[in-house]
């Protein structure tokens, strides 16, 4: 299996080092060639509006979309929630997404820098231990589809409880960054319960 | 679930998140805006560029808080401001606005000329100038979570930032081909704290993220800055100082991106109009050298 990491702008080192820990021998994509290369895609955490706008001047947008919508299992933090969501709110006039997750992410939602903040969370994959989430100017997802699974949700700070980890078919997405903490188990899970098995079923390894 | 905000994990993680990403100085809203549909990953709001502030002179302080709210208003993504090295009042008024960064600057006139900022102080998290290793080890023992290199901020010439680059990078190396027991000697001579020496020593690279700052003006600077090793770019003074900011700001950052795609460089290099007209350093008399001003 060959996972790729989408390296036009963000914290693509991180999310190399956290697949290198799972077992898998990730590659950097930001052309074409390594786009068509790969099984399964990470999208990393960065500015949004600046990785979909690289994308697209590198002709990458459209063929990113299209490979999700067919069905290529992708796993995006922070900025990589915004990309994967199909409806963004407070986004600059005209932001794409890639798409391909059937809910609605509002940008900046926890607040400015001075209101990221770290916090152990409950996440839905079996295990009892929690999740150490360090979120920066991080997004929350506000709307869900039907057929979205919630595995991790954070009461902000007007007692509302917003998913922040999601996962519908082959995606997941997370606001949190679990590529800064060392704690490699939401890579682990998107690796072994989402890409490993859709590429079984699809016939490839 | 108690939730934690100010900590150096999320100060130096924010940086991470600008990797690879270029940084415009802007004076306004309407700029703010030019930077952010380019693709910047950030803005420095300030209320004169730093070629203004040289051909100006006198003292330069930190910006009106209306100006920086009119910026934040215009924008989604971060928005960073200076303060005067030394003046932690600013820094508060600063932090108190929501700023996303502070820059404890030498672009603007020292407010101490023996004390920084007692960064750790702050939620905000701070980027400071280093022009070697040394000073940003000492800059990071105060709090920085994020380090550039200094260059000469408002020039259009890229070769302080070239040799601040090449100083920190080799000292670094020098520093990882170091036996544990001559790290001491080590960090009395760059008068940093042992601790970092050794951390620096041990992983080869600063514990937080190194941008650069200063002289910077065309894609090929940025991509140059880049392969020696820089996590992303501050250009300041030059895009807004040249013919056609809009269609700079987007080659400078697709140059940064493809730093080693000499193709794309090429792409992106041409026709972009007259560059920032530029001060060559040399000509520059010794007190008016920004980058010479921290320690």
């Amino acid at each position: 299996m060959k996972v790729g990491v989408l390296a036009l702008q963000g914290d693509v080192r991180e999310h190399v080092s956290s697949l290198i820990a799972c077992g898998v021998d990730p590659i950097s994509v930001r052309r074409i060639e390594e786009l068509n290369s790969i099984d399964a895609l990470v999208i990393p955490g960065g500015e949004s509006t600046t990785i979909a706008q690289l994308a697209e001047h590198y002709e990458l947008f459209q063929p990113i979309r299209k490979r999700i919508a067919d069905g290529m299992p992708a796993y995006g933090s922070c900025a990589g929630m915004i990309l994967l969501a199909d409806r963004i709110l407070d986004a600059i006039e005209g932001q794409k997404t890639f798409g391909g997750l059937d809910i609605t992410v509002r940008r900046n939602a926890f607040g400015r820098q001075v209101d990221s903040f770290e916090s152990d969370i409950d996440f839905n994959d079996g295990g009892s231990q929690k999740v150490h989430a360090v979120f920066i100017r991080a997004p929350w997802v506000e709307e869900i589809g039907k057929n979205v699974k919630v595995l991790a949700t954070v009461i902000s700070p007007d007692g509302q409880s917003h998913p922040v980890a999601v996962q519908e078919g082959n995606l997941l997405a997370t606001s949190f960054h679990p590529e800064l903490t060392g704690d490699h188990r939401i890579h682990r899970y998107f690796i072994e319960e989402i890409a490993r098995p859709a590429l079984v079923r699809g016939g490839r390894r | 679930m108690s939730q934690v905000t100010g900590t150096g994990r999320v100060k130096r993680g924010m940086a991470e998140m600008l990797k690879g990403g270029v940084i415009m100085d802007v004076v306004n809203a309407e700029q703010a805006k030019i930077a952010e549909d380019a693709g910047a990953v950030a803005v420095m709001a300030l209320e004169r560029v730093p070629a203004d502030i040289r051909a100006q002179g006198g003292v330069a302080r930190m910006s009106d808080p209306d100006m920086i709210e009119k910026i934040q208003a215009a924008v989604s993504i971060p928005v960073m401001a200076k303060a005067r090295i030394g003046h932690f009042v600013e820094a508060r008024i600063l932090e108190s606005l929501g700023v996303d960064y502070i820059d404890e600057s030498e672009v603007l006139t020292p407010a101490d000329y023996e004390n920084h900022i007692d960064k750790w102080d702050f939620k905000v998290p701070f980027v400071c100038g280093a022009t070697n290793l040394g000073e940003a080890l000492r800059r990071i023992n105060e709090g920085a979570a994020m380090i550039r290199s200094k260059g000469e901020a408002g020039t259009g010439d890229v070769s302080n930032a070239m040799q601040h680059m090449r100083k920190i990078g080799g000292e670094i190396r020098r520093l990882s081909s170091m036996r544990e027991d001559e790290l001491y000697v080590a960090a009395k001579e760059m008068q940093a704290p042992f601790e970092l020496v050794k951390e620096v020593a041990a992983n080869g690279k600063l514990p937080v993220v190194l941008f650069t700052a200063g002289g910077i003006a065309t894609p090929a600077d940025a991509a140059l800055m880049m392969s020696m090793g820089a996590d992303g770019v501050f250009i300041g003074s030059g895009i807004f100082k040249s013919g056609n900011p809009a269609q700079r700001a987007a080659a400078c950052v697709k140059a940064t991106t493809f730093f080693d795609d000499a193709k794309v460089l090429a792409q992106v290099s041409r026709g972009l109009g007259d560059a920032m007209v530029g001060i060559n350093v040399a000509d520059l008399p010794a007190p008016h050298r920004l980058a010479e001003r921290g320690w």
